[in-house]
């Protein structure tokens, strides 16, 4: 890798990578939420953030999951500078997101690249929940649905991994309308062709389980997330009556046919390796 | 256009005596035939839609229900539909595209139902796949926001090519008191969420989320109904012949969609 602008990306991904992997140590660590378990870092960066007593699997940072998940070296950020206005004048958003810019290196609530898997190119919208708890607004909604017109345009499959609380409430009606967006963006996208591969992890609720990440041709999930239209709180308080254990997590909405498999963080790479080898050379649009 | 408080309109938009979908079908269209059912699980009563004539021309029409009455309202579930309402709005909307019968939507609901057996059969992948589905119609679709357009169970039906708005229907990416319970902690703030929110038919114009504002009577809707029929009408029937007009719908409604909150490629926002 000669190419002194791949070298300076590169060590870019890799600044904001070990940045999370702290983030991701610091709340994985000591003991573990489910289980209360203690873990050494050393493990948990092997685990990729995973306990190994109990198999939880801990929230990551956009920028770490990809690095997991790429072949080195391949990783190229789109619409990076991608920001929304504030076009409710919500009082103090344009601080909260200053703020939050400043604490976690992200610009918005998702990640757009493309990258290689395997040698097989692809293109890659990582949501991180550290911003906005992942929520949709107008640059979410911009992002993603430039990334689906990236990989038409460029007979790319798509790979989207979901973490959201739902729309922007901040961006009012504009977060509603970016379900819209990305949904018809998706639909053109499948028309013509294209694969998308749609990949729930803890938690995906309400305005993007009602859009993007239900619309992929093969739908995975991370073990126990959180997957759902409403919030088990909205809906605790709708019937009166308390949630089944097990409501709305990953293993129940298999059980009701919504995901064609679960599968660990560990295995991810190679699965997702996979469904591109088993697309073929036709897994970007045809023609 | 009277003057009114954000929170006064969604009183309005809320009022148990505003026009329904019912109501609308009777006043302007003829033969309808209502279709029920979702041949997937069930029928749901918070949709209604069926076959009818709109000015001599056959169309495919769909609207939530609420009901007129509190028997209504129980079997029409407030108007709050579950997946299998979704999914009949889909069976209609490919039998539109199939005849080739342009769409007419009547929007009013607090949104999708939030409930434990709506989520076991899918309520995000309901509405997801009739976004999809409403944005790809060949046919030209024209959706009226005429009481409450509550989330994204009030979007997913309406993803048309025009999107009119009566004056004090409100429409919203959730309810005023949700949007505060959410952001505050207090639900009892939804008349300062309600201003904050800009869910009014003149705010979303502004914002070019919808196309057109059809006016009420001084009192509101409900206290005129023959007025606000025949301002629909008007405006429906203009925009349907313009749609037919000029053809190719679906690209011109992808373009619409696809613009809501623009921001050009220098990562500086245009709106």
């Amino acid at each position: 890798m000669n190419n002194p602008f791949l070298q300076r990306r590169e060590r870019l991904m890799d600044l904001k990578t070990h940045r999370e992997s702290k983030v991701a140590q610091r709340a994985a660590s000591g003991s573990c939420s489910a289980c209360g378990k203690a873990t050494e870092k050393e493990v948990l960066e092997q685990t990729r953030y995973v306990c190994p007593h109990c198999g939880k699997h801990h929230p990551i940072g956009a920028y770490l999951r990809l690095s997991f998940l790429l072949d080195s070296g391949s990783f190229e950020e789109i619409g990076e500078h991608i920001a929304a206005p504030n076009a409710l004048s919500f009082p103090g958003y344009e601080e909260k997101r200053k703020a939050l810019r400043r604490t976690t290196g992200l610009s918005e609530a998702v990640v757009t690249a493309t990258g290689t898997l395997d040698g097989q190119r692809a293109v890659f919208a990582v949501m991180d929940s550290r911003f906005f708890m992942g929520s949709m607004g107008v640059a979410v909604g911009e992002k993603v649905t430039r990334a689906v017109e990236h990989a038409q345009q460029n007979s790319l499959p798509l790979i989207i991994f979901s973490a959201s609380g739902g729309a922007r409430m901040q961006e009012g009606i504009l977060s509603l309308m970016q379900m819209a967006k990305t949904s018809a963006a998706l639909a053109r996208f499948s028309q013509a062709g294209g694969l998308f591969i749609s990949c729930l992890t803890h938690p995906t609720t309400g305005g993007v389980t009602a859009s993007f990440a239900s619309l992929g041709d093969i739908t995975l999930a991370e073990p126990g997330a959180l997957i759902g239209f409403a919030g088990p709180r909205v809906i605790e308080q709708t019937i009166g009556q308390k949630l089944p254990e097990g409501f709305q997590r990953a293993e129940y909405l298999e059980e009701h046919g919504f995901l064609d498999q679960i599968v660990p963080r560990g295995e991810l790479r190679q699965t997702l390796c996979l469904l591109l080898r088993l697309h073929g050379k036709g897994s970007g649009t045809h023609g | 256009m009277a003057e009114r408080t954000a929170a006064q309109r969604v009183a309005l938009a809320r009022h148990s005596a505003r026009p329904g979908v019912c109501e609308f079908i009777q006043a302007l269209f003829t033969d309808f035939f209502e279709q029920k059912g979702d041949r997937l699980y069930g029928e749901d009563g918070s949709i209604l839609g069926g076959i009818a004539l709109y000015h001599g021309r056959p169309v495919t029409v769909i609207g939530h229900h609420k009901g007129r009455d509190l028997n209504e309202n129980l079997t029409c579930n407030f108007g709050m539909p579950h997946p299998e309402g979704y999914r009949k709005v889909q069976r209609l909307l490919r039998q539109a595209e199939k005849f080739s019968r342009p769409v007419i939507t009547f929007v009013d609901t607090p949104g999708a139902y939030p409930g434990l057996e709506a989520e076991a059969r899918g309520q995000g992948e309901a509405i997801a796949s009739t976004l999809a589905l409403m944005s790809t119609l060949n046919v030209p679709c024209v959706s009226i926001i005429t009481g409450e357009g509550g989330s994204g169970g009030a979007l997913a039906l309406a993803v048309a090519n025009h999107v009119l708005m009566l004056e004090n229907a409100v429409y919203s990416v959730l309810s005023p008191e949700g949007f505060a319970s959410i952001l505050w902690k207090d639900a009892s703030r939804s008349e300062e969420a309600a201003e904050l929110m800009k869910l009014t038919a003149d705010d979303l114009l502004a914002l070019k989320v919808i196309d057109e504002i059809i006016p009420e009577p001084e009192g509101g809707a409900h206290t005129d109904p023959q007025f606000v029929y025949q301002a629909v009408d008007k405006a429906v029937s203009v925009h349907l012949a313009k749609l037919l007009k000029e053809g190719d719908c679906a690209a011109r409604r992808y373009q619409k969609f696809r613009a809501m909150g623009k921001i050009n490629s220098s990562g500086k926002e245009t709106l």
